[in-house]
């Protein structure tokens, strides 16, 4: 075993809530588990009014947000003219990049189901749960596992051309790699925080990464007929 | 002077008119604001204690509470707006105009729901990323989390619904991209997009659809499943409170 330390003996002293007694909390126990009791507030007045603050301090910026920046308003619809690029709102442009390299029922299906689907089961899904480094265990074997999978993956993105979504893809396969090479008994600060990141880290970390690449990318770098343009010369 | 108005304010909540409504007097005892959280019907869905660690900046950012926040400033303007708004061909768009010209405040008004609805698109993104990266979503949570993710989808389908409402070239444009997509779905895609658009384009039917959905049928889903969300906060135990720190937060 990589880490001999693998639980905390802890012992809740309060001998007016409870006799004395020892408990051995693994790693990889439930976060149910409370180590202690702790500090609590109220919640009337503590809670409410630091909310109401952080929504106040919200509106304020929204409010000076609205009186310096006019709402886009385009002239009246018209089916017979179609601008170029006709582009759907924002949060739907990553998908909208996609819908350029595959066929629609891939992109804008098949994809968006999936996603969907993946982020409505993970917290049921193992690896989610389990909070330990991905290379702390059975590293020889999952460094094969992962190389085989990121190399198939980064082949079919470059098959269909997409490099877009290639390359967020190899820059956090690179971090993830650097995380295997590295001795999580020796490592110092950003590697030993590294090494110690579990799987669903990783899917997470690359799912959002290219959620904030397509969408820039879409919102930004596109203009007529989805060609590259670059924001600044419009 | 602030004593005497902290006199007064608590003579008005020991008063018994204020008793018979509000039920629980002033906040001078810890009893007393518990009763406050838990005699009331839309607070009491909120634990009256919680975790001071979870208070704490770092913790969730407040993004939860601030999704929440843009939601009800998205409510107020949106009643406001529907003052001003016909859904209809092509008066939906001369309402735009009034809105700017002859509407008091009208441009601000549009501006600050325009805003506050991207606002809230982010925050419920940002929110899941974070709740995500702490590991909130792990027993007994878990289902929490799952409307969350309903929650995602119906304030998309509210912001998407809403973006056709201003009926110009940018709406009608972008709703024709997303319905088209729903034509791709194997099978029964030229159903879906049908039953959405009320026909076989973006017309009069689809604008009327979208507005019944954007004010009516999402906004109650949205009620709905935020009272289920925060409910569940208060039954799971309260606000994740982090790794256990006897732990040593190696993770």
């Amino acid at each position: 075993m990589s880490n001999p330390k693998d639980f905390v003996a802890v012992v809740d002293s309060d001998a007016r809530r409870t006799p004395r007694r020892i408990a051995f909390i693994t790693k990889r126990t439930s976060p149910q588990v409370r180590v202690k009791d702790e500090d609590r507030v109220m919640t009337y007045p503590e809670v409410f009014f630091r909310a109401a603050v952080a929504i106040q301090v919200l509106a304020i910026a929204l409010v000076v947000t609205s009186l310096l920046w006019d709402a886009p308003l385009e002239g009246l619809a018209d089916p017979m003219h179609t601008p170029n690029p006709a582009k759907a709102p924002w949060y739907f442009l990553g998908l909208q990049e996609l819908l350029h390299y595959f066929p629609p029922v891939v992109a804008g299906v098949l994809i968006p189901g999936l996603v969907v689907m993946a982020l409505i089961i993970i917290p049921y899904f193992n690896i989610n749960v389990e909070a330990e480094g991905l290379w702390l265990r059975d590293k020889t074997r999952r460094l094969r596992i992962f190389g085989i999978v990121v190399v198939v993956f980064c082949i079919f993105l470059a098959v269909f051309d997409v490099w877009v979504a290639l390359v967020p893809t190899v820059i956090v396969a690179a971090f993830m790699f650097l995380a295997a090479q590295t001795d999580p008994q020796a490592a110092q600060g950003f590697r030993h925080w590294l090494v110690r990141k579990p799987l669903s880290f990783w899917i997470m970390t690359w799912f959002l990464f290219e959620l904030i690449v397509l969408t820039a990318i879409g919102t930004f770098f596109r203009g007529p007929g989805w060609s590259w343009v670059l924001p600044w010369r419009g | 002077m602030a004593k005497s108005i902290d006199n007064l304010v608590d003579q008005v909540r020991e008063n018994r008119v204020w008793r018979s409504i509000f039920r629980s007097g002033t906040g001078d005892s810890n009893l007393r604001r518990a009763l406050f959280v838990q005699q009331n019907v839309f607070l009491h869905l909120f634990s009256i204690k919680a975790r001071k660690r979870t208070l704490e900046f770092s913790a969730t950012w407040y993004l939860g509470a601030l999704t929440f926040g843009t939601f009800l400033i998205l409510v107020i303007t949106g009643i406001l707006l529907m003052l001003y708004y016909h859904p209809s061909v092509p008066q939906a768009y001369a309402d735009m105009k009034d809105l700017q010209f002859v509407v008091s405040s009208g441009v601000f008004l549009r501006n600050l729901h325009r805003w506050s609805a991207h606002a809230m698109v982010f925050l419920v993104f940002a929110h899941m990323f974070k709740v995500f990266y702490r590991g909130a979503y792990r027993t007994p949570r878990e289902f929490n989390w799952v409307i969350g993710v309903v929650l995602l989808l119906v304030t998309l389908l509210l912001s998407y619904t809403g973006y056709l409402l201003p009926w110009d070239q940018l709406a009608f444009w972008a709703v024709t991209v997303g319905s088209n997509i729903a034509s791709a779905v194997p099978l029964m895609g030229s159903k879906i997009r049908f039953l959405l658009l009320g026909g076989t384009a973006v017309n009069a039917n689809a604008l009327l659809r979208f507005y019944v959905l954007h004010c009516v049928i999402l906004p109650l889903a949205a009620i709905l499943f935020i009272a289920i969300h925060f409910w569940r906060i208060r039954k799971d135990g309260g606000i994740y409170p982090g790794e256990s720190p006897a732990e040593g937060g190696a993770k």
